[in-house]
């Protein structure tokens, strides 16, 4: 009787010191955009968090998609509701900068007292996120840019033995593919970012005046004078002489899934995805990635990351702040960086990231031999005024235009250049519209 | 005539409270939220916003894309109806003239109104694939004869077929309800006086069936400008080039998307007013012809 009276208050005690120690713990929320497998490494960062230490928990959540997560911060926000941190798209980097409505991480972790190497950070990488005077303002986390991905044993049937570095080299191996008879050289989806935004900052040619936007909100597009209408004339070509089939989930199969069937030999991705196509081929054909071509007589330059950053919104308690620094030093770590890396497509954001990995010899082997060529596509150049970023208001808006034009210039609606035009005046007026809704403000 | 009423009248308030409160939360307040937002240029994370008048209405009236989506949605709607409408007619005549196996087409036909739109617009997407759905057998059969991923007019004719298909049983059962509810001895009549099956139809069941007809054509309408979102999302995302951008669609994209709040609210309130006006159309000119009994 004694006996279990004692027992009882010790079960007791013990449960009311786990609820108490439960309550202790400073609860916060994270919404992110990936979904699918890339969503579920997420999840599995925050798990670890959780794991590792006992002060603080996560709650991640997924949005499905990167619009979404920040269009659900937004109404979240704007009903005071919404999350510690969210994971925002690149393109939508300017919106988040004008709203104000954040916490600066550079500020926010110097306020903790956490150090942070932020030379460690990859220029490339770092300059799209941060402040014109280079304190970052959101935490760089899936870090990616677009590849080339080649089916080698389609390269060998058609006795092409090199990946192409100019677009020459490029066309020609198309016009080699379609001799020996491959039905589909080059699965092509129109991507603003990899055909327009990623190749001009390889050509180091701009997109808007003002380097990109950088320089103030007054900019203008200016992509319709460059090398880029040569590109997508070229496009257009490739398509109407069948060495290019457009390929798009409205029509079936994607041209990542084109391509990881075996189906065509050609597919421009993000090194994101060099997982998924790994998982996806399984070993059933030898294929590999290179830098996206530039055309013969440019200077190549770097390409910028996309992919996403992770903001930190204001609006919050002191405790949910320390726990969203604790939980970004957390991802900062080699360890987190390295269980990224492999989990993902994605590169490591940091040298001591990149070079603990380069001296595992992880790049080495199959399947995480490539990834290496994205870091030195990123890292190609030192990031000069055209190849820092884009920072244009209402970007999305802009890409829309850019892909809906060139859609009607494919299905021979109108010629590339009018396309081009159109897709630029009208990009303009969302650039205005957007100067105006903030006027009197300036890009901080 | 007898009317029932409550004496009470607090009692009747309290109990159409919670629908008033439904429709207060759920429609004016947004509404008017949406109706602030179209004259001010509104920040989307808050932060302030400047009143500009009409603005955003004279942009939205004087952009050519803005009426491309307008003509688009108005020829989606009337395609929609008619084609809904029509088959719905059809198949409601031949339910109710109780052939052989009538009760089990009945179930099924009501049954695709269970549907979700976006459930609809997957499986549309799959039968009309150029490459890999039951399409591709015509263009195995006459190669590059239809393709909704480039070709604008195809995509449209696609989403048409499948937003005409989700309202085809709820037209059904209006139209099946409203035979039924004529009385037989009139068929019968005019079957003993010698009229086929056709002509009774046409001389008798059709002009009973008008205030039927009349009610799901205001019906049919308004909800094809409204209610497209679902199948135009999964089937086409408003592509190829802008083609199935109906105005709903528009007003996420805008909105939502490009995160131009004050552009989507306008265009909203455009939306509205529009709907309104063709019922009120409606209701002026079509109802005349109209005959209850």
């Amino acid at each position: 009787m004694r006996l279990s009276f004692v027992s009882a208050a010790a079960i007791t005690a013990a449960l009311s010191a786990s609820a108490a120690f439960a309550q202790d713990k400073i609860k916060f929320e994270y919404w992110y955009g990936l979904s699918g497998q890339l969503g579920d490494a997420v999840q599995q960062t925050c798990d670890r968090f959780n794991a590792s230490q006992d002060q603080y928990e996560i709650t991640c959540i997924g949005q499905d998609g990167y619009a979404n997560a920040v269009q659900n911060s937004i109404a979240a926000f704007r009903a005071k509701q919404h999350p510690t941190v969210v994971q925002a798209y690149d393109a939508g980097t300017a919106d988040l900068m004008m709203s104000g409505e954040f916490y600066p991480v550079h500020q926010m972790m110097s306020d903790f007292g956490i150090e942070i190497d932020w030379d460690d950070y990859f220029p490339g990488i770092a300059n799209y996120y941060a402040s014109s005077k280079g304190e970052l303002f959101s935490m760089p986390f899936n870090s990616s840019t677009p590849m080339l991905y080649i089916n080698n044993e389609h390269y060998a049937a058609a006795g092409i033995t090199e990946h192409p570095e100019t677009w020459e080299q490029f066309e020609a191996n198309l016009k080699a593919l379609k001799a020996a008879g491959q039905e589909c050289a080059y699965a092509y989806a129109p991507s603003t970012w990899i055909d327009l935004e990623q190749f001009s900052m390889a050509h180091g040619i701009p997109i808007a005046t003002n380097n990109n936007g950088y320089d103030g909100l007054d900019s203008e597009y200016v992509y319709n004078t460059t090398i880029h209408v040569k590109h997508m004339e070229n496009i257009k070509r490739w398509l109407d002489e069948d060495m290019l089939e457009i390929r798009t989930s409205q029509g079936g199969l994607n041209a990542r899934d084109s391509f990881s069937q075996g189906e065509c030999s050609h597919y421009f991705g993000s090194i994101a995805s060099h997982q998924a196509v790994t998982n996806l081929v399984d070993g059933s054909f030898d294929w590999g990635v290179t830098m996206i071509p530039v055309y013969e007589g440019t200077e190549r330059k770097n390409t910028v990351v996309g992919g996403a950053s992770l903001w930190v919104l204001s609006g919050k308690s002191d405790d949910e702040y320390r726990g969203a620094a604790e939980y970004l030093k957390f991802l900062a770590t080699p360890e987190s960086e390295e269980f990224w890396s492999t989990n993902t497509g994605y590169i490591p954001v940091t040298k001591t990231g990149f070079d603990a990995l380069m001296a595992k010899g992880f790049y080495d082997n199959a399947p995480y031999k490539g990834r290496e060529l994205a870091l030195q596509s990123l890292t190609y150049t030192e990031p000069g005024p055209l190849t820092r970023g884009i920072r244009l208001g209402g970007f999305i808006q802009a890409r829309s235009e850019w892909s809906n034009e060139v859609q009607a210039a494919l299905a021979g609606q109108k010629t590339m250049q009018e396309a081009l035009d159109t897709a630029v005046s009208r990009s303009n007026a969302v650039l205005k519209k957007f100067a105006r809704t903030y006027r009197g403000k300036e890009l901080p | 005539m007898r009317r029932a009423y409550f004496k009470n009248n607090w009692i009747a308030a309290l109990v159409v409270a919670p629908q008033l409160l439904i429709i207060f939360i759920f429609f004016y307040w947004p509404s008017s939220q949406a109706l602030y937002w179209a004259f001010t240029l509104e920040q989307p994370w808050g932060g302030g916003n400047e009143w500009v008048g009409l603005e955003n209405f004279i942009f939205l009236l004087s952009d050519d894309r803005y009426w491309h989506s307008v003509r688009i949605s108005v020829i989606y709607a009337l395609a929609t109806t008619a084609l809904a409408m029509g088959m719905a007619l059809i198949l409601a005549l031949f339910a109710d003239r109780q052939l052989r196996g009538y009760k089990s087409f009945r179930i099924g036909l009501i049954w695709p109104y269970a549907v979700a739109a976006p459930a609809i617009g997957l499986a549309f997407r799959f039968i009309f694939n150029p490459s890999a759905g039951v399409a591709s057998y015509l263009n195995y059969a006459f190669p590059d004869l239809w393709n909704p991923v480039m070709n604008g007019s195809h995509a449209m004719t696609m989403v048409i077929i499948a937003g005409a298909w989700k309202q085809v049983s709820y037209s059904f059962i209006f139209f099946l309800a409203g035979l039924q509810a004529i009385p037989r001895s009139l068929t019968e009549a005019a079957a003993m006086d010698g009229a086929r099956p056709l002509r009774r139809m046409l001389d008798v069941q059709l002009p009973l069936l008008t205030p039927t007809f009349f009610f799901l054509l205001v019906i049919n309408i308004t909800d094809s400008f409204t209610d497209s979102f679902g199948i135009v999302d999964t089937m086409t995302s408003g592509g190829p080039a802008r083609a199935t951008n109906l105005m709903v669609y528009k007003i996420y994209e805008d909105g939502f998307r490009g995160l131009d709040y004050s552009g989507a609210a306008a265009q909203s309130i455009i939306l509205m007013v529009l709907v309104i006006a063709l019922t009120f159309i409606q209701f002026r000119y079509i109802e005349r012809r109209v005959h209850y009994t």
